[in-house]
């Protein structure tokens, strides 16, 4: 039953997995682009940071975990893309390691560069890393420059198995209108998410009302980019398998993965609705808290359905548009059969590892945030 | 051709990233240990003094903490972004532990790291107890396995080479996770990592008796610290005694490197500093025999025969063996669609001489000899500091249960003192290692040249000196907010 077929199809579904969790967590960074434009005082902005600075080791770790698993279930992938799209990858890890000593730092005696400045780094990660992702993940449709050549192994002058076409290293795939409109939705999306979570989680009535207005405006935002991006996804032509491992281009691939896949249609319409219900229920119901639920949910699906639509049917999942033919698709980028089939068993911890992270994410979360606690408590950002 | 100066580049970036991870890591193994055990006591005892006391150490343990992640973040897409061919061509032994250390681990460190900062008074006092021991072992079990990737590069084990596939594939997971260089380099580095928590708060705790301030806090930390650096000490001591019998038996060059060994033999001397010698100790150390054989560095290159009778191949033999690999390799990928046979012929070939296919890509035999110099010292300052700071901690433990540390400044100046020299010891460690298996990536399977990514050298360059200063910058400032937090002292003594 567990086939080579099998398992490397588990493993894109557990990528995909993956995937959805590291945008839905991805809250954190909507939630920081707002300390700056959303907090009025001290208080508002110091309640913003706490409030994501209890989760986001969270999202950095589904993040060290999303390139682990590639790496290890598709280190073809993990090779031509970190190697080829240089500066992208750089620029999304600099943005996420700022990040990273922001907390602890901004509110310290002694940190040299004073509050604002990691907040400013907070924001910047806030912005940029779900932009730089999204179009980073837009590739994985439009395609990008590289070509694979295994044999070149045997050059013993320049054994290059993945070679990038052009000098840019990535960075050209922010100059492809789809790849832009595909991290302007996910950056949109992702301000949401940090909007729903701050809304569920600060109790505090003043900041609660701002944080309502602010989410209109991206709401609106994402919408419009989620529309843009979604129809250009149906329209375009997608890079196809045929059964000999050829890929060519196929006009609606897209499309046709949906239709032909209705599961992940369901999915998607699904995760569609889920985020629909949080966004419009928190617009409309200025009692409406929970919000963040039922749209974090939905992202998981929704990205999880378009990373399916993206490798499964036929797909090759990161198209070469240099040449076609050097196109990653599962088959040819997973790692070998004992080694899918050894990590689909160290996979069956997963459901133990969300098991208790929600317990202790609930345990910690049963109260929302409040000024009083923040001014009581020892350890605070 | 590769350049070499984007192989340089690469090298330096990646040294540079590993290097400043280092220097944040042990602190976080070695506190975590020390504040789990002081909360363990205020668990027990009820004495609110131990909570405070732990919460101290937490406080710098969470000003420590956040660099580690953001440098280890960088080092694990490194291995993409600078290193894609060998990511390809180990990838699917190498990814494994990395996507195993993301599941296991850092899940479990960042879910009760928060409840160990953010839950005193949301969860109760056992359990929060078992999380600040969470973290701290989801912290050792990352270590654990991102040692067993390192370990499996320095002797690469439970693989076979696919040439289909053109890359090495996993055979035996058991193989990799307990290979024997893993499993020693485990104890040894996180057991350093106690040994660099314990002298920081030593020297910490020390500054207060300096300062005349924090009496029984900084005896109390002195206590703790030091039994757990002595044990951790000793058990370096151990598994470094074990290193150097696998680094004789699997990379023989690190070796003659580490001793500026140029011709061995049997009862081969131990050097102390260039001219100082102990007769026959390095057999000892190394074979655990004094008539053991130990290689030099011209014997590994011209060839010898072991006193077993084992031959061992120069390094014209190995490149000749390992050019013969990529050759049937090549043909081997030419034919298999039009002549199976003769496929199968350079086939047959290449698994006969796969043994030496990395030597294949080695242009100049004394690209097989690492820099001498730095192995050969930094090993000494390694072992020269670890046995000093041994003795250092039992002294202090000595005269604190004694009762006389508080009056003696000598004993107090050199233990602040000794705070950089650990760093220092640690990380001559890690260039012994690394800079020891050079040129190899992969011990014997890939050199560096054969592994980097096709990049511009000045977009290496580039990214190098953006990380110094990001990391420079960071360093600095976390020492900054870390002497300010010492300087404020945790202050239990006027509230005890």
């Amino acid at each position: 039953m567990f086939t080579y077929d099998f398992l490397q199809n588990y493993w894109w579904f557990i990528i995909a997995l993956l995937g959805g969790l590291l945008v839905f967590l991805l809250f954190v960074q909507g939630a920081n682009a707002m300390i700056l434009l959303t907090g009025a005082d001290e208080r508002e902005k110091q309640l913003m940071v706490n409030s994501t600075g209890r989760k986001w080791e969270f999202t950095f770790t589904t993040l060290v975990t999303f390139g682990g698993a590639f790496f290890a279930s598709f280190p073809l992938f993990y090779s031509t893309s970190f190697g080829g799209a240089y500066w992208v990858w750089i620029l999304i890890l600099i943005t996420f390691v700022f990040q990273a000593v922001s907390y602890e730092f901004q509110n310290k005696t002694g940190n040299m560069l004073g509050k604002t400045a990691f907040r400013i780094f907070l924001t910047v990660n806030g912005f940029l890393a779900p932009f730089l992702i999204g179009t980073a993940v837009g590739t994985f449709f439009s395609g990008s420059d590289f070509a694979v050549d295994k044999s070149a192994a045997g050059d013993c002058l320049a054994p290059v198995i993945s070679a990038w076409g052009n000098g840019w290293h990535g960075l050209e795939a922010l100059a492809n209108p789809f790849n832009l409109s595909f991290g302007l939705m996910t950056t949109g999306l992702a301000v949401c998410l940090g909007l729903l979570y701050m809304i569920n989680n600060i109790d505090d009535d003043n900041l609660n009302r701002k944080l309502r207005r602010r989410l209109i405006l991206f709401a609106v935002v994402f919408i419009v980019f989620f529309l843009n991006t979604g129809i250009g996804l149906l329209m375009r032509s997608g890079f196809a398998v045929a059964e000999d491992g050829t890929v060519f281009l196929e006009k609606y691939k897209y499309l046709h993965n949906f239709l032909q896949m209705p599961a992940v249609l369901a999915v998607f319409i699904a995760g569609v609705a889920l985020v629909l219900w949080g966004l419009a229920g928190t617009l409309v119901c200025g009692r409406f808290r929970k919000g963040i639920w039922p749209a974090g949910a939905g992202t998981v699906l929704t990205v999880m359905a378009l990373f399916m639509v993206a490798g499964y049917n036929g797909t090759a999942y990161y198209p070469s548009v240099a040449d076609l033919q050097s196109s990653l698709t599962i088959a040819n980028s997973c790692s070998s059969e004992f080694t899918l089939r050894t990590m689909a068993y160290v996979s069956l911890v997963i459901p133990l590892v969300l098991a208790y992270i929600i317990y202790a994410w609930h345990v910690m979360d049963r109260k929302p945030l409040t000024g009083e606690e923040l001014e009581n408590t020892e350890h605070k950002y | 051709m590769v350049d070499t100066a984007l192989i340089d580049w690469s090298r330096a970036q990646f040294a540079l990233t590993a290097c400043y991870h280092w220097v944040f890591v042990p602190l976080t193994l070695g506190l975590a240990v020390i504040m789990a055990v002081m909360e363990t006591i205020y668990v027990v005892k009820k004495d609110e003094f131990w909570k405070k006391a732990a919460q101290f150490w937490m406080k710098i343990f969470g000003i420590n903490f956040a660099v580690g992640i953001a440098t280890g973040l960088i080092l694990e897409f490194e291995f993409g972004t600078n290193w894609s061919n060998y990511s390809w061509f180990v990838g699917d032994i190498f990814g494994a532990p990395l996507a195993i250390e993301g599941i296991f681990a850092f899940f479990m460190e960042a879910t009760f790291v928060a409840v160990m900062f953010f839950g005193w008074n949301k969860v109760g006092k056992k359990f929060h107890l078992a999380s600040t021991w969470l973290t701290g072992i989801g912290a050792t079990i990352s270590a654990f396995w991102i040692l067993v990737a390192n370990g499996w590069m320095q002797h690469p084990v439970g693989m076979e080479f696919n040439p289909d596939t053109v890359r090495n594939e996993m055979v035996d997971f058991w193989a990799v996770a307990t290979n024997p260089v893993a499993v020693t380099k485990f104890f040894h580095s996180v057991l350093s990592g106690w040994m660099t928590g314990a002298v920081a708060v030593i020297g910490i705790s020390c500054w207060y008796l300096l300062r005349k301030r924090e009496t029984r806090f900084a005896l109390a930390s002195i206590r703790i610290a030091s039994a757990v650096g002595i044990t951790g000490t000793l058990a370096v001591m151990i598994t470094g005694d074990m290193s150097g019998v696998h680094v004789a038996e699997y990379q023989p060059m690190k070796l003659a490197a580490a001793e500026g060994l140029m011709d061995g033999g049997q009862r081969a001397p131990f050097s102390i500093v260039p001219g100082i010698e102990i007769p026959g100790m390095l057999s000892i150390l190394a074979t655990h025999d004094i008539d053991g054989y130990v290689p030099g560095i011209n014997d590994i290159l011209d060839g010898y025969t072991d006193p077993d009778g084992n031959e061992h191949l120069s390094a014209e033999a190995k490149m000749y063996k390992g050019n013969a690999a990529l050759k049937a390799f090549k043909e081997y990928r030419q034919l298999k669609e039009t002549d199976n046979e003769a496929a199968m012929q350079a086939r047959k070939i290449l698994e006969d001489n796969m043994e030496y296919f990395g030597y294949g890509y080695i242009r100049d035999r004394n690209d097989l000899v690492p820099n001498v110099w730095l192995v050969y010292w930094p090993f000494r300052i390694m072992v020269g500091l670890g046995s000093f700071l041994l003795l250092l901690m039992i002294a202090v433990l000595f005269f604190e249960r004694k009762g006389k540390i508080a009056g003696m400044k000598w004993l107090q100046w050199t233990a602040l003192l000794s705070i950089p020299l650990v760093y220092l010891a640690g990380q001559a460690g890690w260039v012994v290692a690394e800079v020891g298996r050079q040129p190899w990536a992969i011990q014997d399977l890939l050199p560096v040249n054969a592994a980097v990514s096709s990049l511009g050298t000045g977009a290496v360059k580039t990214t190098f000196f953006i990380f110094v200063a990001v990391f420079t910058l960071f360093l600095a400032i976390e020492l900054n907010i870390m002497f300010k937090a010492i300087k404020k002292g945790p202050k239990v003594d006027e509230e005890a």
